[in-house]
């Protein structure tokens, strides 16, 4: 398992439109670089980021050769009442994770 | 009159400035990503770290916690101090070299290996416990000879290019070089994650990279000279808070 960083607010009031910030733990190697015996690397990255609040998509992303290891990403939401925010990684070699996290409003 | 006493000031060797971390040289973007926790890359070994400090391992099954506690509290200051001497070598010892000594002889636990992804993970979790702590270095008689083959070392010429460790920190921090900008060099951040390598390293490596930028022959991975260095670079340190881990270009 990857390690995953997820930064939540910690209060949020019922129709606050929130930002949600994640980092994941990837090399996000881009298949282009050779390794220290000359061959080049084979690739290894996160294809796509999905970011469902309950049933629903809220944020989805492409992931490229050219994006940075262990990449960040950022959106916002909008929290009309409480669920669960379930965030998941795919990518080659068969990569898939996935991170919930309950999301309560005051 | 005044000219001239700005003249003098622009061209005083930066042991004589005032003491600036390499954080103060990086863009904005790179300042904030070390500035907040859930940015920071580096918190992704810190993690690890902080697993790896209450997971058993060797024969007695027991881990950095079953003898150290909280390391919120037991760990406090500790990377501040560091070089320390090391009775068992009788030499001195950097805090990577104190965590692999503690995983195999008292854990009783398979070696960490230098640059390993587990002793920099521990290292990282160690040192954020002394984060905001300012750099003391041991008033301890037996690291003087390092200390002081530390400062020769820095003040050597070295490699093809024939340039000195002060020549660059000392008499051109501040100034550029190609697109960095020469930092004092100052160890208050390892280990941090560097954005060019991609990920967590220690400082032996960041000399590393300033001895191969030079085409001298780096040392091997905690050789002495690298413990020297790191002596020496503390103790010029002293007083600077602890940034461990932080974020650098
Ligand atoms: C069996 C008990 C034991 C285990 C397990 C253990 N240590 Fe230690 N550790 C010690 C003792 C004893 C000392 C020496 C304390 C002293 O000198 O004051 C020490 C010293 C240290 C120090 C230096 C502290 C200082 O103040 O300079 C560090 C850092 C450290 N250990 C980290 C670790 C880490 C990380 C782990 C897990 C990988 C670990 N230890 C596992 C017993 C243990
Ligand atoms: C040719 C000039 C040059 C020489 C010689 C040089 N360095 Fe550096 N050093 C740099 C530059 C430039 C950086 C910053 C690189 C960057 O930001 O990408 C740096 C970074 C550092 C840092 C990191 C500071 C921080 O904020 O993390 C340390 C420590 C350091 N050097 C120590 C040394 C030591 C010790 C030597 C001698 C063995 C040395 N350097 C030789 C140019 C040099």
């Amino acid at each position: 398992m990857a390690r995953v960083l997820i930064n939540i607010p910690r209060e949020i009031r019922a129709g606050e439109t929130i930002a949600i910030r994640t980092l994941i733990q990837h090399a996000m190697e881009s298949g282009y670089r050779p390794g220290a015996d000359g061959n080049v690397v084979p690739r290894d990255i996160l294809r796509r980021f999905t970011a469902r609040f309950d049933d629903e998509v809220v944020f989805a992303a492409e992931f490229s050769p050219a994006i940075a290891a262990n990449p960040f990403l950022s959106f916002t939401m909008n929290v009309v009442a409480g669920g669960t925010l379930t965030l998941r990684w795919e990518g080659d070699n068969g990569f898939d994770q996935t991170e919930t996290r309950r999301i309560t409003v005051a | 009159m005044k000219r001239l006493a700005l003249l003098a000031l622009c061209c005083l060797p930066a042991a004589a400035q005032e003491l600036r971390s390499g954080f103060e040289d990086m863009a904005r973007e790179t300042q904030a990503l070390q500035r907040e926790d859930a940015t920071n890359p580096a918190m992704l070994w810190v993690q690890e770290g902080e697993a790896l400090w209450s997971s058993p391992a060797g024969a007695n099954a027991q881990s950095c916690a079953s003898c150290h506690g909280a390391a919120e509290t037991s760990m406090r200051g500790v990377a501040a101090r560091y070089p320390a001497w090391d009775e068992a070598s009788a030499a001195p010892t950097d805090l990577a070299g104190r965590i692999a000594q503690c995983r195999t002889e008292r854990q009783g636990a398979p070696p960490l290996e230098r640059e390993s992804p587990g002793l920099l993970a521990l290292s990282a979790y160690v040192g954020l416990q002394s984060r905001g702590v300012a750099i003391s270095p041991p008033a301890d008689p037996r690291l003087a000879p390092a200390m002081s083959q530390g400062a020769a070392l820095y003040a050597e010429r070295r490699g093809q290019l024939d340039l000195s460790c002060a020549q660059c920190h000392d008499d051109n921090a501040g100034r550029r070089l190609a697109g960095s900008t020469i930092p004092q060099a100052h160890p208050t951040g390892y280990p941090l994650y560097r954005l060019e390598w991609q990920g967590l390293g220690s400082l032996q490596r960041r000399l590393r990279g300033c001895m191969t930028g030079v085409r001298a022959e780096p040392f091997r991975y905690g050789a002495p000279e690298y413990i020297a260095i790191e002596a020496f670079l503390m103790g010029r340190a002293t007083g600077m808070a602890m940034e461990t881990p932080a974020v650098r270009p």
